[in-house]
């Protein structure tokens, strides 16, 4: 069975804490090339969706589909159609850029690790700043290594976590045609954010949550900041 | 499949290491401590340059748990700065190979700590640790891979929790006193007046059961303990 899976699909989840749920009751679906927002106040439950989409975390109840397949009968071959960018940006501080990016390649088991962190040291702009410690770059120059790092091994699935955090215009520009490109190129992209500001426009689709459930969703993203007030309030 | 668990085993103990000679901050504290411990107890114990029986194993054997659980906290926080561990969890290989290479990395720190305290513990305790170094290397590294074994499934487990450092001794000693009393007791075998080599024999037998069983429970246990 082909692991291009074309649709991530969300039934019935929830997540729980003891008794404190952090998630309940969430059911959507992803398409290829749609960019899905999940848009919500801190600690709606954002950041743990993300988790259980990306196999990190398990749902107490309810599952994830990725195509056909759930994350426990795919394995390893499901995560390594999933790249993450987190808000810590996964990350060595004490190793060079190029460093970082043939550590992750070699762990995605790329054929030529070298090659790729070299190809995604360019695509960040980044080429010539290749072999400098990452403890030594501004927060949009990791922002792009990270980002690249998280798309080395052309993932199906992009999982990003407040991606706009602490970037300028022009690094938040370039962010959002990476993720156009990936759009284009058929990926699935779930974004949690808080920058209305930056998603307005870019998302295919808004899902809003508040205290881990759903509470609107939205397949029109323009004007976000009105809508997102309304179904938040 | 195997080639590429230990494939993954191998990078992810080098990149351990390579970021440890770039900072040094976990060896040389690790050290420092150790010394620390043995040069403390000397001075409290050895009189006219004689150490009552026995002591000098049991000083080697906590010199050794104290380095040894300040090493792992440290390792395991390293991946918590920048969240790096989900990275790892979320690669496509076997995830406890995450753990084996988190291990070999710990073990390689701890072999150079070892490597300082047991000339130091022979100088300063009068112990004699050329007697039968291929009996003492095999007590040391059996006993250090069990404590090891045990300690870094649970610095993984505790990495995100804010008690993490004071909960990890005491997770950590209770479990692992089998392991303490067989390399203490083996070590003591070989220190004594007249070296009881069966005795060390045993103790290297059981220690080898110990470190069986505590890496097979740790490599089952890794992925459902991280994801949960």
């Amino acid at each position: 069975m082909s692991s291009e899976f074309q649709r991530l699909t969300v039934i019935d989840l929830a997540r729980h804490y003891g008794r404190r749920k952090a998630l309940s009751q969430v059911n959507f679906s992803c398409d290829a090339g749609e960019i899905i927002g999940l848009l919500g106040p801190n600690g709606a439950g954002k950041s743990t969706l993300l988790n259980i989409l990306a196999t990190l975390l398990s749902p107490s109840r309810g599952r994830v589909e990725y195509g056909e397949r759930t994350a426990s009968e795919g394995g390893a071959e499901i995560r390594g159609r999933i790249g993450m960018l987190g808000h810590d940006l996964f990350l060595y501080p004490e190793l060079t850029a190029r460093e970082n990016l043939v550590f992750f390649a070699q762990l995605y088991g790329l054929p030529d690790a070298r090659m790729a962190a070299g190809a995604a040291l360019t695509r960040a702009g980044l080429a010539d700043r290749g072999d400098d410690l990452v403890s030594g770059f501004s927060r949009g120059m990791r922002q792009r290594v990270a980002l690249e790092r998280a798309l080395l091994h052309e993932p199906r699935l992009v999982l990003l976590d407040e991606p706009f955090t602490g970037l300028d215009q022009a690094s938040t520009a370039a962010l959002v045609a990476r993720l156009r490109e990936r759009q284009a190129a058929g990926c699935l992209l779930v974004i949690a954010t808080h920058d209305l500001e930056v998603a307005d426009g870019l998302l295919s689709r808004a899902i809003y949550l508040k205290n881990g459930r759903i509470v609107g969703t939205d397949s029109d993203s323009r004007g976000l900041s009105e809508r997102y007030r309304l179904a938040i309030q | 499949m195997i080639g590429s668990f230990f494939r993954v085993a191998w990078y992810v103990m080098r990149k351990d290491l390579t970021v440890e000679v770039r900072s040094k901050e976990v060896l040389l504290t690790t050290l420092f401590f150790a010394v620390s411990v043995v040069l403390v107890f000397s001075f409290a114990i050895v009189r006219e340059g004689r150490a009552p029986d026995d002591v000098a194993a049991g000083i080697l054997w906590v010199a050794v748990s104290f380095a040894g659980t300040l090493a792992m906290g440290r390792t395991f926080e390293r991946e918590r700065y920048n969240d790096t561990l989900r990275a790892l969890l979320l690669a496509p290989s076997d995830r406890p190979a995450i753990y084996v290479g988190k291990l070999l990395g710990l073990l390689a720190l701890l072999a150079l700590v070892e490597i300082v305290l047991v000339p130091l513990i022979g100088l300063l305790f009068n112990a004699p640790i050329l007697a039968f170094p291929g009996r003492l290397a095999a007590l040391l590294a059996l006993g250090t891979l069990g404590f090891a074994a045990v300690g870094t499934l649970f610095a993984a487990m505790l990495v995100r929790v804010r008690s993490r450092d004071t909960l990890l001794p005491v997770l950590l000693y209770p479990i692992t006193i089998p392991v303490m009393i067989a390399g203490v007791r083996g070590t003591a075998a070989l220190f004594q007046d007249t070296p009881d080599l069966p005795m060390a024999q045993f103790w290297i037998g059981l220690l080898i059961v110990w470190d069986v069983i505590f890496i097979t429970l740790a490599l089952w246990t890794f992925e459902p303990v991280m994801t949960e």
